[in-house]
């Protein structure tokens, strides 16, 4: 027997697949046993193929596997989707009397079960508990006892009332009871249970449950796949801590109502997925000019366009590295786990307040709807921290004020980072700019300003680099020549993948990197290898090729900015200089 | 709040590049005059602008400001507004900022009802630029960009507001300084969304929409019996093509604005220095 059990349900939309899915993961999590889910989903409200799938062992899953043990198919198509991963002791359970399911053909090689899930579901109440009928039988199949499905079932249907849980609970049993008593078959599987306690959660909710721990108290969005989710999560929790979600009537509108927000001084995020972030991207130079603290949660889904709205992609680094006119600041933080969303949420928060930059946080789709287990630990708010940066108060903003008692919200300081004084503080008042500007905020075309400035926002970068960890997380064998190194979602997937491996002899040091900018140097570790082998989810390998960048040798660069354009002369002297021929005077 | 703050409190110390004459000298001063008379100061008062010659008023006043992206100084006031109610926040800009690019917030946010002022200098031209059609551009208006005209008509903001459930309608002129004043306090003074289109003549390219012709045409509300609570009424007054009106429109003062409608009261600059006490009881939720 393995120990790791893989079921699925599959069907049309709107045949509550994702929520019968759900119940079966929360009782197997109820149970102490480790959840790792999967969904294929499609960006429809009705028809075609949705599935939901849960690999579940005692001990902790990080990815899915192209196994299946049993299936609930309530069309014909969830079989042919499936077929591949069906084996000799796979199940499915089906309703041979539902009229779509009457041409369905049972490969021969596994054990139907024809259970007849709408009639028994009407026996206990009604038709629309058929899915939890199935999920009765699938215990019966699993040895799993049934009472774990009934905390679920309360915890879904509870607040629709007592009545409801119960026929639920009903249904269940009568799918049990009928696979036991019309199949005296000895199945394949029994899965144990646990005293552990975990809980099971989504990518998206350990965002939106960061944000708050964080203290993020203003979130403004558009609804958009697959990000929804952290505003849905928001929605209704952020008011018991003060805070509030606005629903603005487009993406423009969104970033920059969360720009506002932490122009008032409130820790403010937006989440969107590629498209919005497209739209966002104006404003995005502005948040970093104006030196504004703001998170940006791009939850990244197949592109270009409106691409695969529903399906898995890593291909947002170069946007989100790069887009916008001109050179834009920023950080950009992808964490490669579930827990880990939640802590690089908490991280992001920080580092926007201490360098007052836009932080681009980035989950990929599989991150986000994937639902897993963990100890509730792994949420510890103890170990939250939150650091606000250079805030000045009524007292010591004296400091930051010109010879008129003029207040400074982009003085130039060594490590970049100026002061910054909330709305409201006394002797404060100061403008903002998305133009260049000087100390005060205002606009500036002096040459030496422009040139200060850039340099000033600049230094934040490299005080950050210097100041802050930007580690990856490492696995395998150290020691090995081969070398893999991956960004986002991959990780678990890459983390069985070495056990795989090493059952082959082939030992792998695998990197898992959850900074995009700035991110660690993996020069020394590129070179020493003798294979490098960088995994991601996109064609053209974004991840690649800065890794290939960072171990390139250097060119040298002369650079001009301050809104002057070369001079034959001066590009003459700079290159002599460069070439070691002479020094620069000017 | 001090109770001795004067409308030049307001003022920075920054002279304005405005060409000589521009109606957007005697808005900013009516702004001004609004605020202080309403027992607001700089460091309670958050400016946002748009992009064009009226945004640059960011500079020129003094207060917390944030000069944005060209037509989205309404979602930034938005934002401010909401993450701290206790500031007084006004937003500005032009009628290419607030009628063209950012034409899709200003519905939005007559219908969101933030309790925020809303001064759009309305020059019927773009002049940052040099002179080309605005979206309140006359039909047969002469310009670089339409050498015969835009041959459409021009938006009527003020009917816009009206169909998108604003609570405040009011248009001023930014010569007649005492009413421009009054009408823009009163915009402040409002609970809710208070939208002012203020007439500020562009005299180096506009020759249409002079100071001549607002003088000559602009019929006060407070003149005639008006009522501005009268919906059917303040509808007539802005669907009248033959007339501009100036005064207070539309006034709607049961309406709840939206930190009414949605409770928000917190200053959430104020937040904890660790995760909420409570905090644990989020990570429980996903037994």
């Amino acid at each position: 027997m393995p120990a790791d059990f893989n079921w699925a349900i599959g069907g049309e939309a709107g045949d509550g697949i994702d929520s019968t899915g759900k119940i079966f993961a929360r009782a197997l999590s109820r149970a102490g046993r480790h959840v790792f889910t999967s969904k294929d989903f499609a960006s429809r409200i009705r028809g075609g193929y949705t599935a939901y799938k849960i690999r579940t062992s005692v001990d902790r899953v990080q990815s899915v596997v192209d196994r299946l043990d049993v299936l609930i198919a309530l069309t014909p198509r969830t079989i042919d989707e499936n077929r591949s991963e069906l084996h000799d002791s796979s199940v499915i359970i089906y309703d041979g009397e539902r009229t779509t399911m009457q041409n369905a053909t049972i490969p021969d090689e596994v054990i139907g079960l024809d259970v007849p899930l709408k009639r028994l579901a009407e026996e206990a109440g009604g038709a629309i508990m058929r899915n939890v009928v199935a999920l009765g039988a699938a215990c019966a199949v699993a040895d799993f006892p049934i009472e774990n499905l009934d905390s679920a079932l309360q915890k879904r249907f509870g607040s629709k009332g007592q009545k409801l849980v119960d026929n639920n609970k009903e249904a269940a049993r009568a799918g049990r009871d009928y696979v036991l008593e019309e199949y005296d078959h000895a199945f394949d599987y029994g899965l144990q249970t646990t005293d552990e306690d975990y809980v099971l959660i989504n990518g998206d909710e350990a965002i939106g449950m960061g944000a708050i721990a964080a203290g993020c108290r203003f979130y403004a969005g558009y609804p958009i796949t697959p990000a929804t989710n952290v505003m849905e999560y928001l929605t209704g929790r952020i008011e018991q801590y003060g805070g509030h979600v606005v629903q603005a009537e487009d993406e423009l509108s969104a970033i920059n109502m969360a720009l506002g927000g932490a122009r008032a001084g409130a820790r403010a995020m937006t989440a969107t997925s590629g498209p919005g972030i497209d739209l966002m991207t104006e404003t995005f130079g502005l948040v970093a000019t104006s030196e504004t603290p703001l998170v940006i949660c791009n939850v990244m889904r197949s592109g270009p366009s409106t691409g695969m709205p529903t399906k898995q992609e890593q291909g947002d680094i170069n946007q989100m590295l790069y887009g916008g006119h001109g050179e834009i600041p920023r950080f950009v933080l992808a964490p490669t786990t579930i827990d880990e969303c939640f802590w690089k949420t908490v991280e992001a928060f920080n580092l926007a307040e201490k360098y007052q930059i836009p932080v681009y946080l980035t989950a990929d789709l599989s991150l986000a709807v994937t639902e897993q287990t963990f100890p509730p630990d792994a949420f510890d708010m103890d170990e939250v921290e939150i650091d606000r940066g250079k805030v000045v108060d009524e007292e010591t903003i004296e400091e930051w004020q010109n010879e008129k008692g003029q207040f400074k919200p982009h003085a130039l300081t060594d490590d970049g980072v100026s002061p910054r004084a909330f709305p409201g503080t006394t002797e404060g008042a100061h403008m903002t700019t998305g133009l260049e500007h000087d100390e005060l905020g205002r606009r500036t075309e002096d040459t030496d300003m422009r040139v200060e400035q850039v340099d000033k926002r600049n230094r934040k970068v490299e005080t950050a680099q210097e100041q802050e960890s930007w580690s990856p997380r490492e696995f395998g064998d150290p020691d090995s020549d081969n070398l893999v190194v991956s960004w986002g979602s991959n990780e678990g997937a890459m983390v069985e993948a070495i056990d795989l491996l090493n059952e082959e002899d082939i030992s792998v040091h695998f990197i898992s990197v959850p900074y995009i900018f700035p991110r660690p140097d993996l020069s020394d570790e590129i070179n020493s290898a003798d294979d490098v082998l960088v995994v991601e989810c996109n064609n053209t390998g974004q991840f690649a090729d800065l890794l290939e960048h960072d171990a390139l040798a250097r060119v040298e660069r002369i650079n001009k900015y301050n809104g002057v354009r070369y001079k034959a002369d001066e590009l003459a002297a700079e290159i002599k200089a460069a070439l070691g021929e002479v020094e620069v005077t000017q | 709040m001090s109770s001795d703050v004067r409308f030049t409190d307001f003022k920075s110390d920054k002279q304005p590049t405005w060409c000589p004459g521009c109606g957007d000298f005697g808005t900013m001063n009516g702004m001004m005059k609004a605020l202080a008379n309403t027992g607001n100061d700089p460091d309670n008062t958050f400016v946002v602008a748009g992009i064009g010659c009226s945004g640059k008023i960011g500079t020129y006043m003094h207060s917390y400001a944030l000069h944005g992206v060209h037509g989205r100084a309404l979602p930034v006031g938005t934002g401010v507004k909401l993450a701290n109610p206790d500031l007084e926040v006004m937003v500005a800009g032009g009628d290419g900022d607030g009628y063209s690019i950012g034409v899709g917030h200003f519905i939005h946010a007559v219908r969101r009802n933030v309790d925020m002022s809303y001064v759009v200098m309305d020059n019927r031209i773009y002049g940052l630029t040099k002179g080309q059609a605005s979206p309140t551009s006359r039909e047969d208006f002469e310009t670089s960009t339409t050498p015969e005209g835009p041959k459409q008509p021009p938006v009527n903001p003020l009917a816009l507001a009206l169909s998108a459930g604003a609570t405040f309608i009011a248009q001023s002129f930014s010569s007649d300084a005492m009413r421009h004043a009054e009408i823009v306090q009163e915009a402040v003074e409002h609970d809710g969304f208070g939208f002012v289109n203020v007439f500020s003549p562009c005299v180096t390219f506009n020759d249409v929409d002079t100071y001549d012709y607002f003088r000559d045409s602009l019929v006060d509300v407070d003149d005639t019996d008006h009522d501005r609570t009268d919906y059917n009424a303040a509808k007539d007054l802005i669907l009248d093509m033959d007339k501009e009106y100036q005064g207070v429109l539309y006034q709607n003062e049961g309406a709840p604005s939206y930190e009414q409608a949605h409770g928000v009261t917190e200053n959430m600059a104020e937040i904890p220095d660790s995760a909420p006490d409570d905090a644990m009881d989020l990570v429980r939720e996903f037994y």
